[in-house]
């Protein structure tokens, strides 16, 4: 029940968005992450976002996992 | 999709798997705690991935499946009180209370609506001037500030016929209350990605520090949940429990602070009523009296018959992690997702339709 899905905002208008959420466009509520801008990707649940992704932390992850899977023991 | 397809590379996965079967030596027990990690986990077929002296168990976590028969019975009470329409999220109309469901009563002649956001319980509202719209406030840390900030609104557009049923609970306490019961060892926690996106990574520090045990918040993509076991097993060998966070790109460590100050603002922390386990102290979210006027409980005369438990159903068991599905007489026979007895069956997050869907997951 606590999924949630990437989505990308594409306009803003007061504390509502237009999202697009692999494909397909929808109205979503920003209340509760008010500093989220057009381009950022949030992950959605219920119809509002509930974490701005970070975009550089993301890179970091793969990065890190990468590094592990091919190291020497 | 971004932040997805990079998040299921089988490559990279079955590399790190061959790296924890290479450092990974004690036997172990694993929760994961939420239902949506048991899903994933089944789906990629992790359990028979992993070495088998790693073990992994199904946690609590899904509210559908924690929300008690009594709580039930007073949800469908109020859908049978004249001009009220009941809203709630899809999978609680299925399920079984003691007599009933909300399903059943929508059939006898109550209102009740899925909804797919508190957003459309709030239209439903504004259509409906003359009626009370009650929603079905249920869900963990991660729903909770969506219907706190769903009150917030109502109070913005005086809306004057809006109430939730607050039947929220919050993660740290049962994790702490499975702890204490001593039935199941456990030495390592995937904590619930979409909570701790809320609340952060702090709440779970007590388990590090107090009960010594491992702790990762994870992501639900395949390769979350691997890198999650990996830290797992990491702590356990070097005997160094913590709670890492696995899952940055979602979750800061501090939480969600804005949504936080909303929940806060509508909701007082109180005991709330687990099923399988019962009251717990501090688990649960009821609205702050500022926020009286919203709250169903408050405002209408709620009238329910003693509850009774759906009779030969061990999901009680199942979501303290002491039983599994499979162990129940009633599984596949006449409980299936389309006849479900209890509520495991029901969301298709619950362990029930989990191992309904993918078999017992255990191919070992
Ligand atoms: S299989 Fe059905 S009856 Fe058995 S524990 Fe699961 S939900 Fe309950």
């Amino acid at each position: 029940m606590c999924l949630a899905v990437p989505a990308l905002i594409k306009s803003i208008k007061g504390q509502q968005a237009v999202a697009d959420i692999d494909g397909v466009t929808r109205e979503i509520s920003l209340q509760l992450t008010p500093e989220a801008k057009v381009g950022d990707y949030v992950l959605l649940h219920t119809g509002y976002a509930i974490s701005i992704i970070d975009a550089e932390e993301a890179e970091e992850t793969l990065k890190l996992l990468r590094e592990v899977a091919e190291a020497d023991n | 999709m971004k932040y997805v397809e990079e998040y299921r590379d089988p490559e990279l996965g079955k590399k790190l798997l061959e790296k924890i079967r290479q450092y990974s030596h004690k036997p172990i027990k694993l929760m994961e705690f939420c239902g949506g990690h048991t899903v994933a986990i089944f789906k990629y077929g992790l359990r028979q991935l992993l070495p088998p002296n790693i073990e992994m168990l199904s946690g609590p976590g899904c509210p559908v499946c924690v929300t008690a028969a009594p709580d039930l019975d007073k949800a469908i009470a109020l859908s049978k009180i004249p001009n009220v329409i009941i809203t709630s999220f899809g999978d609680m109309v299925r399920v079984p209370g003691s007599y009933s469901s909300l399903q059943q009563a929508k059939a006898e002649g109550s209102d009740v609506r899925i909804v797919y956001s508190t957003q459309d319980a709030l239209a439903i509202a504004q259509e409906n001037p003359d009626k009370a719209v009650v929603f079905i406030g249920i869900g963990f840390e991660t729903t909770a500030p969506t219907v706190a900030a769903s009150i917030l609104q109502a109070e913005q557009e005086k809306l004057k016929n809006y109430y939730i049923l607050s039947l929220h609970k919050i993660c740290p306490p049962i994790m702490k209350a499975i702890l204490d019961r001593g039935e199941v060892k456990i030495n390592g926690i995937i904590y619930p990605g979409h909570v701790s996106a809320i609340i952060g990574a702090k709440p779970y520090q007590f388990i590090a520090d107090d009960y010594h045990i491992a702790g990762a918040i994870a992501g639900f993509e395949p390769i979350d949940l691997i890198h999650a076991v990996d830290s797992l097993v990491m702590q356990i060998e070097h005997d160094h429990p913590m709670v890492e966070n696995t899952y940055r790109r979602g979750v800061k460590d501090a939480g969600n602070i804005p949504a936080l100050r909303l929940m806060d603002a509508v909701f007082e922390v109180g005991e709330a009523n687990w099923r399988g386990i019962g009251m717990v102290p501090g688990s649960g979210l009821n609205v702050r009296e500022k926020y009286a006027k919203y709250d169903a409980e408050k405002n209408f005369t709620i009238k329910t018959a003693p509850s009774k438990e759906p009779k030969g159903c061990i999901c009680g068991a199942v979501l303290r992690g002491v039983s599994t599905p499979d162990k129940c007489k009633l599984f596949r026979k006449t409980c299936t997702p389309e006849h479900p007895v209890g509520p495991c069956m029901v969301s298709s997050e619950g362990s029930c339709a989990t191992y309904y869907q993918y078999g017992d997951g255990d191919g070992r």
